[in-house]
């Protein structure tokens, strides 16, 4: 049985292999020697650069690249990582166009920044080929830390600690590590098994112990009392397990799920071929996992694909240049526009959507509706937090952490996703787990 | 357009651009694209003496310096004359001037310093009907050390000596090519002049090293794990060659002596600074050999394109132009004072003005929390060190108005004044 992109329905195999294969190829394919360097020839070496305030976890980017254009990426590689051991998978998936690249002052002068996310890439990836840890443990401290999540929080905190010199435990709920690395992003944004590789690469400062298929406060694993009992200190960093709910009679019909489990499922795919996708699919959000669900929808071979927000495109969360990204590659962006009903039987095939506008008590729905044809609708409209520790405080629907990461409860620190400080960012993840794990340190060592 | 037709020292050619004797003019081939690219005139290569040829090494003869985008700034070599017969040289020599008379070709020479040596050679030359001479004093590589080359040229009694042979053997114009690795160049020039020589040129390469390999630990172009001084050029020396063209147009007692400048002209621009500074026209090499003999085009082009604004009519008006405001450091005005001025709508905030100055100058750029740059005319000495740093040259220097007050001296900005009347000078008051 073969499928085209004009088959009804949800089906598999809608495009023939090769087209797979270019579909999902590397969406920025990596700087070559000569192309790196006239890239890092064009850094102006500022003073206390814009490029690196913008940065979270505060690489120094005019050094890095530097050493670059001189020669030594491995050098450069070491001082991104100093900042940020996940500097390779921040480098494939940053909104760059946002922090540093935003914040260039090339664009000042002419509108392009210096590439710093490719030159960031081609330094690590430099580094990383050569299976070459650069970081060593300082003398074991006998403590211990648990570290719930494998993911750019947990993996960051886990890091810092046992190069700190201490003994940690990363527990995570999924079989593999990685998090959001290895189960949210977009496939094109870190082909060829990255994030499995960057965690395995990041494992050889040593002493790190992982315990995966393991959830906090499940039966049978293991509650925060478990973990003080067993541990010094606790870092939680498990980021958002639930997701918005549109709140539609037949949000249950067959053919609506979470983008993020979308997502995870083709990530977690062996062959693309037997991902089955819809002919019409809409996507509600307007974030980087509602664009991330979209282009791949329409990379799996999707004929029509509708991404739905809300509100204007300025106000989207996605950068224009994933808004750009999503409509280069034939994704239809309707703005200002929400739900309202889902048509079908068993199976959703319409989606109805009112447009809004904005009035005095804020978003409002007006009169004048849609309908778009939908086999497949992918809900990108926000994640919630799991089920949580009582002992920990939660504000706004997030675990509330002080600068340095301290949660309400007494030595249990948080960061990343599933907290208040989060934004939804590997990168800031990664500097809050950095950051607790200094303040960790610091509390385990005086006490 | 402007008509760039030049006449140095009684040779016409088309325009003031020649080829510089180097490997770009070396045989025929290579001269007859350079004249149909449109190069007004070429010193051919450096012919020996009759006899064994020389021989080149057979590794790399060549080593660079770089800027950003691996753009060639700077060029060491390590080849030494000619190393082809001489018989083929003069025959090609010959053949190519028959072809193209509107064209200068002057034929650089090096033998050993005897004058039969010199009185032999030059009867072949003139026999090519070829329009000059140069006399190769510069060479600072491989010849130098079988005293010719730059061991002539370092030693001006041999550059008069060797000039007058050649004026007395040749009816042919003689121009002397000068050695930049000596301490004042205007020994070699008042030399030159002094055996008769009807122009110099210069400058030649200077002595270098221009890289050491950090593997092998020798010095680059490496041949079999050794290497050795060789001859810079490019873009990289001009400044040194200006100055030494000034020094000598300058000079009492050798101004008006023809000079042709060479030394790192790499655009129409730089032509016309040597020109203004005393060069009749100048030669080019590096250029050549980065880009191709098209590069004359865009010289062509620029010159005229700058003398229709600067309403000249020939290059003549432009020689020498700026010679008398060459002056020496005791005669610049003491209260000639500027400040530097950030234009703060073209700023695109990189800060490197304010590290140059905190880090290493006067701390007269203050930033403020939004990236916001602004001199302090209180601790500005005018040094011109951020205008230099700029990356998009947002930074002016504006001159104080006479009667005002420099808020950094207190005190009030008055008439021309120098060193030789200042109080802080020793001198001047034993000569009050």
């Amino acid at each position: 049985m073969s499928h085209s992109q004009l088959t009804e329905g949800i089906v598999p195999g809608r495009l023939d292999p090769e087209g797979y294969c270019t579909n999902f190829a590397d969406v920025a394919p990596p700087l070559g020697v000569q192309e790196a360097r006239i890239a890092a020839d064009r850094c102006y070496f500022c003073h206390d650069a814009p490029c690196m305030e913008a940065c979270p976890t505060s690489i120094d980017v005019p050094l890095f690249i530097r050493q670059i254009s001189t020669g030594t990426p491995e050098a450069a590689a070491r001082t991104i990582l100093e900042q940020n051991i996940l500097g390779g998978m921040c480098a494939r998936v940053c909104p760059t166009e946002t922090l540093c690249e935003g914040a260039c002052v090339r664009m000042d002068s002419e509108g392009e920044p210096v590439e710093i996310g490719a030159l960031q890439r081609f330094a690590t990836d430099t580094l990383m080929a050569k299976q070459d840890h650069p970081f060593s443990r300082a003398s074991r401290t006998g403590k211990s830390v648990a570290v719930v999540g494998a993911g750019p929080a947990g993996l960051a905190a886990a890091h810092r600690l046992a190069m700190l010199g201490h003994e940690v435990t990363i527990y995570d709920a999924h079989a593999k590590p990685g998090g959001l690395n290895e189960y949210g992003i977009a496939s094109y944004k870190a082909p060829g098994g990255f994030a499995q590789a960057e965690v395995a690469w990041l494992m050889q400062i040593g002493g790190i112990t992982t315990v995966e298929n393991w959830q906090l406060g499940r039966e049978g694993d293991g509650d925060l009392a478990d973990l003080l009992a067993d541990h010094d200190a606790v870092f939680l960093g498990m980021g958002l397990s639930g997701v918005n709910a549109l709140r539609l009679e037949g949000e249950n019909k067959d053919g609506i799920l979470p983008a993020t489990d979308f997502i995870a499922e083709l990530r977690q795919a062996s062959d693309l071929a037997e991902l089955p996708i819809g002919r019409d699919v809409v996507v509600i959000g307007g974030g980087m996992t509602a664009v991330d669900a979209a282009v791949q929808s329409k990379l799996l071979g999707a004929l029509n694909v509708s991404l739905v927000y809300r509100r204007s495109r300025g106000e989207m969360p996605a950068s224009l240049h994933e808004q750009e990204h999503a409509l280069t590659h034939g994704v239809t962006i309707i703005e200002n526009a929400a739900p309202v009903a889902i048509h079908g039987n068993g199976a959703v095939r319409e989606v109805e959507f009112a447009y809004t506008r904005t009035g005095a008590d804020g978003l409002e729905m007006t009169d004048q509706t849609f309908r778009l044809a939908a086999d497949q609708v992918f809900k990108a409209i926000g994640q919630t937090l799991g089920d949580t520790p009582a002992k920990v405080e939660i504000a706004g629907g997030k675990i509330k952490v002080d600068g340095a990461g301290r949660t309400t409860a007494d030595r249990v620190w948080a960061g990343g996703d599933c907290t208040h400080a989060g934004e939804d960012l590997t990168v800031t993840a990664v500097a809050q787990g950095r950051d607790a794990a200094q303040d960790i340190h610091h509390v385990l060592m005086e006490g | 357009m402007a008509d760039l037709r030049s006449e140095f020292i009684g040779i016409k050619s088309p325009n003031p651009f020649w080829l510089a004797s180097a490997p770009p003019t070396d045989k025929e081939y290579n001269v007859r694209r350079a004249f149909e690219a449109g190069w007004g005139g070429v010193v051919w290569k450096t012919l020996g003496s009759e006899g064994p040829p020389v021989v080149n090494v057979n590794g790399p003869r060549y080593g660079a310096i770089y800027g950003a985008d691996r753009r060639l700034l700077g060029l060491n070599n390590i080849e030494l004359i000619t190393d082809r017969p001489l018989e083929v040289n003069l025959r090609e020599i010959k053949s190519v001037k028959r072809d193209y008379p509107d064209r200068a070709l002057i034929v650089s020479l090096m033998v050993p310093c005897d004058e039969e040596s010199w009185k032999a050679i030059l009867k072949r030359v003139e026999d090519t009907e070829a329009d000059g001479v140069e006399l190769n004093f510069g060479c600072p590589h491989g010849m130098a050390e079988r005293g010719m080359g730059s061991a002539v040229g370092q030693v001006p009694e041999y550059i008069e000596m060797v000039t007058r042979w050649v004026k007395q053997h040749s009816r042919m114009p003689c121009i002397v090519k000068l050695t930049p690795n000596i301490s004042d160049i205007r020994g070699p020039a008042r030399a030159a002049k002094a055996g008769g020589a009807d122009a110099v040129s210069l400058i030649n390469t200077i002595n270098s090293i221009t890289s050491v390999d950090l593997d092998d630990f020798a010095p680059e172009p490496t041949i079999d794990g050794k290497g050795t001084h060789g001859g810079y050029c490019g873009p990289a020396v001009k400044p040194i060659a200006l100055n030494m063209v000034a020094e000598i147009a300058r000079d009492a007692e050798t101004a008006g002596l023809p000079i042709s400048g060479i030394g790192g002209v790499t655009t129409w621009r730089d032509a016309a600074e040597f020109m203004t500074l005393g060069a009749g026209n100048v030669q080019v090499c590096t250029a050549a050999m980065t880009y191709g003999f098209k590069v004359v085009q865009e010289m062509i082009s620029g010159l005229s394109e700058y003398m229709d604004r600067k309403g000249f009519t020939n290059t003549s008006e432009l020689v020498g132009r700026a010679v008398p405001n060459v002056t020496d450091w005791q005669y610049l005005n003491l209260n000639y004072v500027t400040k530097a001025e950030i234009v703060q709508d073209d700023c695109i905030k990189c800060g490197r003005c304010f590290a140059a100055c905190e880090d290493t100058s006067h701390q007269a750029i203050t930033m403020s929390d939004d990236r916001t740059f602004t001199v302090k005319d209180e601790e500005c000495v005018a040094c011109n060190l951020c205008v230099e740093v700029c990356p998009v040259d947002c930074i002016e220097m504006k001159q104080m108005a006479k009667g005002s007050v420099d808020p950094r001296t207190g005190e009030t900005v008055g008439d021309y004044a120098n060193w030789t009347t200042h109080p802080n000078n020793p001198s001047a008051t034993a000569a009050e």
